[in-house]
């Protein structure tokens, strides 16, 4: 059996992995946005013990294996009860997390200063300046790093097959073993990954160069 | 208003760690004067006209905002500065907004005025400023002189009892800093309170009631632009015209 026979017989399976993989990763990154965003906050507070609890967080995050992360959730915080699914999520929810704060508070810091002088002497609070003034402008430019992080993140989602999840990673191992062909199989998840990041690759070009249209 | 001033300083001092930037500052501001800041700079005077909006924060000695004494732990400084205009030397519109949205924002989300009177009010003072065809493109795609008259309108926009001008016209070209000035002069005409820190001695010449030359952080001397220009009593003001003019 052929390598193109062997796509064509499994590929069900492999979208439905496909669409786990895709889940794991929109849900993971939409939460770590957030995470990102509160950390970011805590980093330019100018209070010292605010930034003290970000730079640990981004610590211990860095720090650490990510597999470990999930496990924790998983498998250590058993009396959680914690399923496969969320533990996936929270895990790579926490992980980019602190690489999102980075990118964000980067380019927050990026933005004049002038900018924030302009809105305030117009009246605004230093709340609305950040909210109408800074933040557009900054999560514009943080646009390519988020784009690359997603990218990360839908590839760590494979780290879900550890706990038994059935994506992407693990559709083809499974194959694999099964019929004692691994190779075949890996390369076919390698080519189920490379559409899915081509794809998620235009989509962040499409949103960057419409948010351009200012400049 | 009950008060002749619209804004009096009482001995203004601040400090930016060890560099005493303001030095016992007097000055009082009337309505519909059109006052002009002189000096080298490092003089103080943009200093001063950031601690007028309140952007900067005295360290010490009174401000006086159309009869009331402000201060921050009393006042609303947000609802101060609604009332305070201020132009940039860099304009710092904001880019990622239209022309028009760039003068609609605080009226707006400020002032949280109707949408339908806030874009006609902004249209009126794009015409009024010039650009009127401009209403929908973004700042990058303006000159230095069309920022500033945006920025202007920007300002204008709150409806403000003063504008503050911060050397509105040093970052630009030399063919583009008469709109600016004409449009300033119009404004002035129409009895708007004007504090311009400036390098235009011609406009200063033309346009202001007063001007006053700062050195190290002090005022030096106040007088009618004509006679501070062309008798100045001190020997600073003096050496310091002789190298500008």
């Amino acid at each position: 059996m052929d390598l193109f026979t062997k796509f064509i017989d499994t590929y069900p399976v492999f979208l439905k992995g496909m669409l786990l993989t895709f889940q794991l990763t929109i849900v993971s990154v939409f939460i770590a946005i957030f995470i990102g965003l509160f950390f970011a906050f805590l980093k330019i507070s100018r209070v010292k013990v605010l930034e003290w609890i970000a730079d640990v967080y981004i610590f211990l995050v860095r720090g650490t294996p990510l597999v470990v992360q999930i496990f924790i959730f998983y498998f250590g915080l058993t009396a959680l009860d914690i399923s496969q699914f969320w533990s996936v999520v929270l895990g790579l929810a926490f992980h980019n997390g602190a690489y999102i704060a980075e990118i964000f508070r980067g380019s927050i810091q990026s933005i004049d200063k002038g900018q924030m002088e302009a809105g305030r002497s117009l009246g605004m609070t230093a709340g609305l300046a950040m909210r109408r003034i800074i933040l557009p402008q900054a999560f514009r430019r943080a646009m390519p790093p988020l784009g690359n992080q997603f990218i990360i993140a839908l590839k760590d989602s494979s780290l879900a097959s550890f706990i038994g999840m059935y994506e992407l990673f693990n559709v083809a191992t499974t194959y694999g073993s099964n019929e004692y062909d691994y190779m075949s199989y890996l390369l076919i998840v390698a080519v189920y990954y490379l559409v899915l990041v081509l794809i998620f690759s235009i989509l962040v070009n499409m949103v960057e160069k419409r948010m351009a249209s200012s400049d | 208003m009950s008060e002749s001033y619209m804004i009096k300083v009482e001995k203004l001092n601040k400090s930016f760690g060890d560099l005493h930037v303001l030095k016992d500052i007097d000055i009082t501001v009337k309505e519909s004067d059109v006052v002009c800041l002189i000096g080298a700079s490092g003089s103080g005077k943009s200093t001063l006209l950031r601690c007028l909006n309140f952007l900067e924060l005295k360290d010490s000695g009174n401000i006086i905002f159309e009869g009331e004494k402000v201060e921050k732990e009393t006042h609303d400084l947000n609802k101060v500065r609604e009332k305070v205009g201020m132009v940039f030397q860099h304009f710092h519109l904001f880019p990622h907004m239209t022309v028009l949205e760039n003068v609609m924002e605080a009226p707006l989300h400020v002032k949280k005025l109707p949408k339908d009177q806030v874009k006609k009010n902004a249209q009126e003072l794009l015409k009024k400023v010039g650009l009127s065809d401009k209403e929908n493109v973004y700042p990058s795609k303006l000159s230095g002189g069309q920022k500033q008259r945006v920025a202007i309108a920007r300002a204008l926009a709150m409806k403000p009892d003063i504008m503050l001008f911060d050397e509105p016209t040093s970052a630009l070209d030399p063919e583009l800093v008469g709109e600016v000035l004409s449009t300033m002069k119009e404004l002035a005409l129409e009895g708007m309170t004007m504090v311009v820190v400036t390098h235009e001695m011609g406009f200063a010449r033309e346009v202001a009631d007063w001007a006053v030359y700062m050195h190290d952080g002090r005022i030096v001397e106040v007088g009618h632009p004509e006679d501070l220009f062309n008798n100045p009593k001190e020997q600073r003001t003096k050496n310091f015209l002789d190298s500008v003019l």
